[in-house]
């Protein structure tokens, strides 16, 4: 056991890692971050993507003690100052992106490296960034629409996209 | 206008807010001051006898609090069945004891042998390897075809053979031998439906809790119906009575039917908790979830569908292998007889329908419901004779399908497969189906995909299922050892606001969000004045849980009878303290109201008036408002629907894409039409992975081959495209108040047929003949069939 340090949702944290502590490990069982899932053990699924110096990273595949003095953000980090939805969330709410909510913290936190890289992504572009974040329960359907309304592409009414 | 409020909104959903921030609930979120947590060792052999199991280095190791071995579980009961199917000569099916941990034998590759509990997973994880298990390995059995041979190795000893069950349904022998004998046409079909996983993204987690002061035990678990594993584990595994055991389900993410069942591991850390005087806590790994959830599908079938010389449908008999595993698990003995044989007739008003079923222990993990659970398989099979036929007589499979549906004015329909249908018209969704798809315009965009090299199909299926489950009296008699009620509490405060308190319980279809729609439409009240309740039976009343697409059609329609009562007692208030008849009471918006006067009394008053009763009926009723309604449901319901996938295969590859996909679906009435879009999406997408990506494969040795996702293959987002879906074909059931149907399992239902049918037509209109080829159709089954 050691001590590490990181940055978590902009506050400073220590706890306790073994050398093979997982990151998603210490931030659900060690800072008590449980918004981070972890939905399989062969970095296949996606749940548990976090961003490490901003970059979305499978947190399942990445070492605690590799995560130190990192500037982390999970989904518990994600909404606006004042505590409201920001707009990747607020998109897939309103777009019913989520069902059992088991993968949403690492879908959002996809979605929302995507659009750093690519504000404007085509259908196709978010179809192939978010390959790697299985979700079980949406059919991806609504999740692709909350992004692309998440990018401004859509209309309220659903627009760019004719089927519903 | 669309509506805002109430039945037929479409409210953003109350669960996301939550979801969406990190807040979320799940099971594995729970941590208990003093845990320890468990591991359990499981073989790695399909089957053996278990010489001895040495767990004394083991025991001596940091941080190991015990080991326990199926010794520790001598006085527990075995696994319980909840259905007990009796096969075609009136005797009951064989069922094995299914103990907590392996008794004696392991029967499949992830049979649980020992459970090692410590202060950290990793130091239990640790232990488990210095546990010796000396297993002389017997030989797998796998292949259901030949598990029946005189021979062949047992799974159980204590049976003659590996039979489970030989199982008819439908007419007689007599009556299917002379509609074939009469036949100008008869189609054959010979397939395998393949194994899948359900794969619900969380995995399961268990948490036992024991208080020793009043010996109560709390199990926290990953469930769609917590009193369904109280009354299981309570009543006939750990003999616990129910009011010193308490099941909480917290958000559970995702089921499919996996997480209906009573699992080994939710007893285990139950009593291990009280052995070991700690809570105890165990999580599934996805490796670990692949061998110890409970498989959906595996059946070998061979059909035969009997045609007249004017091409109408004059008989059906069918001949299922059904696999159930090593064990039976709660309610697998049903799901290839009453939930399968009983939808064989489909939309078609067939006469004579036979369907013969034998269902086969092999050393394989147990199989159970999966989404939708032998409705697929029963729809997939239908689906595809029909198209074959279709193609052997060279008749529009869309025109084969009208000529031969139950029409609208043949309702209610009796089945010779004993249900009788309330409600459809099947014409209509196929119609809406065909235009939604624009079939008419399919020729002019296959060629265009000739011209690129591709061969574009169109394949056409039309389901109907049996949902909301169900009428007690009638499960009863085919072998169901529970009632399929639903029940619900209505507390109304004393400041008007209300709390609904169900037996169903949410994994992901958003019932915090619809069941208030229901209720403040009928109170005409705000949806925000709901809150709903569930989850946890030390404050739900008794109620069966959600699977079958049932929670609305039963726990809604409980929610309506216990709020029909409270609105009766509230318009006995009303009349009260507006010195009026209760006859002339009526409710709107929250307003109770004289019939042809001006006099009115707000919601809230009454409310406040049952609980500060200083002007009240005393001695006519008794003060507070708060209801419960226990909802047995007269019938099953029928949701059917058309479902139309349009493919382009890579000739070169075999490769399949699926580019259109159209569900016109009538579920009778929609409550929220947001939700039942997103249901009948993930359906889908679930169907298209049956039937292009999933599999679920053992070797001859027992082996599970696909045991991560790194070998199974879910459907991701680049496999997908966007879906049309309408919901706009109602006829409404006739036998629950909302007139509701139930969404959640039709996509998975109606997809996978309609995707084969579509490949096989791409493959016909690029000249290949091929009748059929099995799910699920990968690059390589597709080319090895174009290239025979």
């Amino acid at each position: 056991m050691s001590e590490i340090e990181m940055k978590v949702n902009g506050k400073s944290v220590k706890g306790d890692a073994e050398g093979r502590t997982l990151l998603s490990s210490f931030l659900r069982e060690e800072l008590r971050l449980t918004g981070t899932h972890v939905g399989c053990d062969t970095s296949q699924c996606g749940a548990c993507v976090v961003h490490v110096d901003g970059v979305a990273v499978k947190s399942c595949t990445m070492l605690a003690a590799d995560a130190a003095g990192a500037d982390v953000t999970t989904i518990e980090g994600m909404a606006n100052a004042d505590g409201s939805l920001s707009v990747i969330q607020a998109a897939f709410q309103e777009h019913h992106g989520l069902q059992c909510g088991f993968c949403t913290p690492g879908m959002v936190m996809s979605a929302a490296a995507l659009l750093k890289e690519n504000p404007k992504p085509s259908e196709a572009e978010i179809r192939h960034y978010l390959e790697g974040n299985i979700c079980r329960c949406t059919g991806y359907h609504n999740i692709v629409k909350s992004v692309l309304a998440a990018s401004g592409q859509l209309d309220e009414s659903g627009g760019a996209i004719a089927a519903e | 206008m669309p509506k805002d409020n109430g039945i037929g909104a479409a409210p953003k959903r109350r669960e996301d807010l939550r979801f969406l921030t990190g807040k979320g609930r799940y099971t594995d979120d729970i941590n208990i001051a003093g845990q320890a947590h468990a591991y359990f060792l499981r073989s790695d052999v399909a089957h053996g006898t278990i010489n001895s199991i040495d767990t004394a280095a083991a025991a001596g190791m940091d941080g190991v609090v015990s080991i326990l071995t199926a010794a520790d579980f001598e006085a527990a009961g075995g696994i319980p069945c909840g259905w007990c199917v009796t096969d075609r000569h009136g005797q009951p099916m064989k069922e094995p004891k299914h103990p907590i941990l392996a008794e004696g034998k392991v029967r499949h590759v992830g049979d649980p042998i020992a459970m090692i509990i410590a202060d950290t997973l990793e130091q239990a994880r640790d232990a488990a390897e210095a546990i010796n298990v000396d297993i002389t390995e017997l030989p797998a059995v796998v292949d259901m075809s030949t598990a029946l041979d005189a021979g062949a190795t047992k799974v159980h000893d204590e049976f003659d053979d590996n039979l489970c069950y030989d199982w008819t349904f439908g007419s007689d022998d007599a009556a299917v031998e002379e509609a074939f004998s009469k036949a100008a046409h008869i189609t054959t079909l010979e397939l395998v439906n393949n194994r899948l996983v359900a794969n619900p993204m969380e995995p399961r987690v268990a948490v036992g809790d024991y208080t020793s002061h009043n010996d109560e035990s709390t199990l926290y678990t990953t469930s769609q119906n917590p009193h369904v594993i109280r009354l299981l584990m309570g009543a006939f595994v750990l003999g616990i009575p129910e009011h010193k055991l308490r099941v909480v389900a917290p958000d559970v993410g995702g089921g499919f039917g996996a997480k209906i069942y009573h699992y080994a591991e939710e007893a285990a850390c139950t009593l291990a908790a009280k052995l070991c005087g700690r809570p105890v806590k165990w999580t599934s790994s996805r490796s670990e979830a692949f061998m110890s959830d409970a498989h959906g599908r595996d059946h070998i079938t061979k059909m035969e569908l009997a045609l007249d010389a004017d091409n109408n449908f004059i008989g059906i008999r069918t001949d299922t292998l059904a696999n159930m595993g090593a064990y039976l698990s709660t309610f697998a003995p049903s799901i290839p007889t009453y939930l399968h044989g009983t939808l064989m007739a489909g939309n078609y008003k067939t006469p004579v329908v036979q369907v013969n079923v034998k269902s086969i222990f092999t050393t394989t993990v147990p199989v159970d419901a999966y989404r939708g659970a032998g409705r697929p398989e029963a729809t997939f099979q239908l689906e595809r004779i029909v198209d074959m036929a279709a193609r052997e007589l060279g008749v529009s499979p869309i025109d084969l399908r009208n000529q031969n549906f139950i029409s609208k004015d043949m309702f209610p329909y009796a089945t010779p497969v004993a249900v009788e249908y309330d409600t459809g018209d099947y014409h209509a969704t196929l119609a809406k189906g065909a235009d939604l798809a624009d079939v008419a315009g399919f020729d002019a965009r296959a060629a265009a995909s000739a011209a690129n090299g591709k061969l574009r199909g169109l394949g056409v299926a039309h389901f109907i299922e049996a949902c909301g489950i169900a009428p007690s009296a009638l499960v009863g008699q085919l072998g169901a050892r529970a009632g399929l009620y639903e029940s619900a509490t209505v507390r109304v405060n004393a400041t008007g606001g209300l709390v609904v308190m169900t037996g169903s319980h949410s994994h992901g279809q958003g019932h915090e969000t619809t069941f208030p729609q229901v209720v403040a439409e009928m109170i005409g009240i705000d949806e925000s004045m709901v809150e709903i309740v569930h989850g946890d039976t030390a404050n739900t009343p008794m109620g069966m849980g959600t699977y079958g697409s049932r929670s609305l059609a039963v726990g809604g329609s409980a929610i309506v009878r216990a709020t029909e009562k409270i609105i009766n007692k509230a318009k006995k208030i009303a009349a009260h303290l507006m010195e009026a008849a209760e006859g002339d009471i009526e409710l709107k918006d929250g307003t109770f109201s004289v019939a042809g006067t001006d006099k009115s009394i707000a919601w809230g008053d009454v409310a406040l008036t049952a609980y500060v009763p200083h002007n009240y009926p005393l001695e006519d009723l008794e003060p507070g408002l708060e209801e419960t309604a226990f909802y047995d449901p007269a019938n099953f319901t029928y949701p059917a629907g058309a479902y139309i996938c349009e493919v382009e295969v890579d000739p070169d590859t075999g490769k399949v894409d699926v580019l259109n996909f159209t569900a016109a679906d009538d579920f009778g009435n929609v409550v929220n039409p947001m939700i039942v879009a997103g249901q009948v999406h993930g359906g889908i997408v679930q169907g298209i992975g049956q039937a292009l990506l999933e599999n679920c494969s053992y070797d001859e040795n027992g082996q599970l081959l696909s045991a991560s996702f790194m070998d199974y293959t879910m459907p991701r987002a680049d496999d997908i495209p966007f879906m049309t879906v309408d919901h706009s074909c109602v006829t409404p059931c006739t036998h629950n108040p909302l007139g509701v149907k139930g969404c959640g399992e039709a996509g998975a239902i109606g997809s996978p047929p309609a995707v084969v049918n579509a490949v096989l037509d791409a493959l016909h209109r690029g000249g290949h003949n091929v009748p059929h080829i099995d799910m699920p159709l990968t690059p390589s089954r597709v080319w090895s069939a174009m290239n025979g």
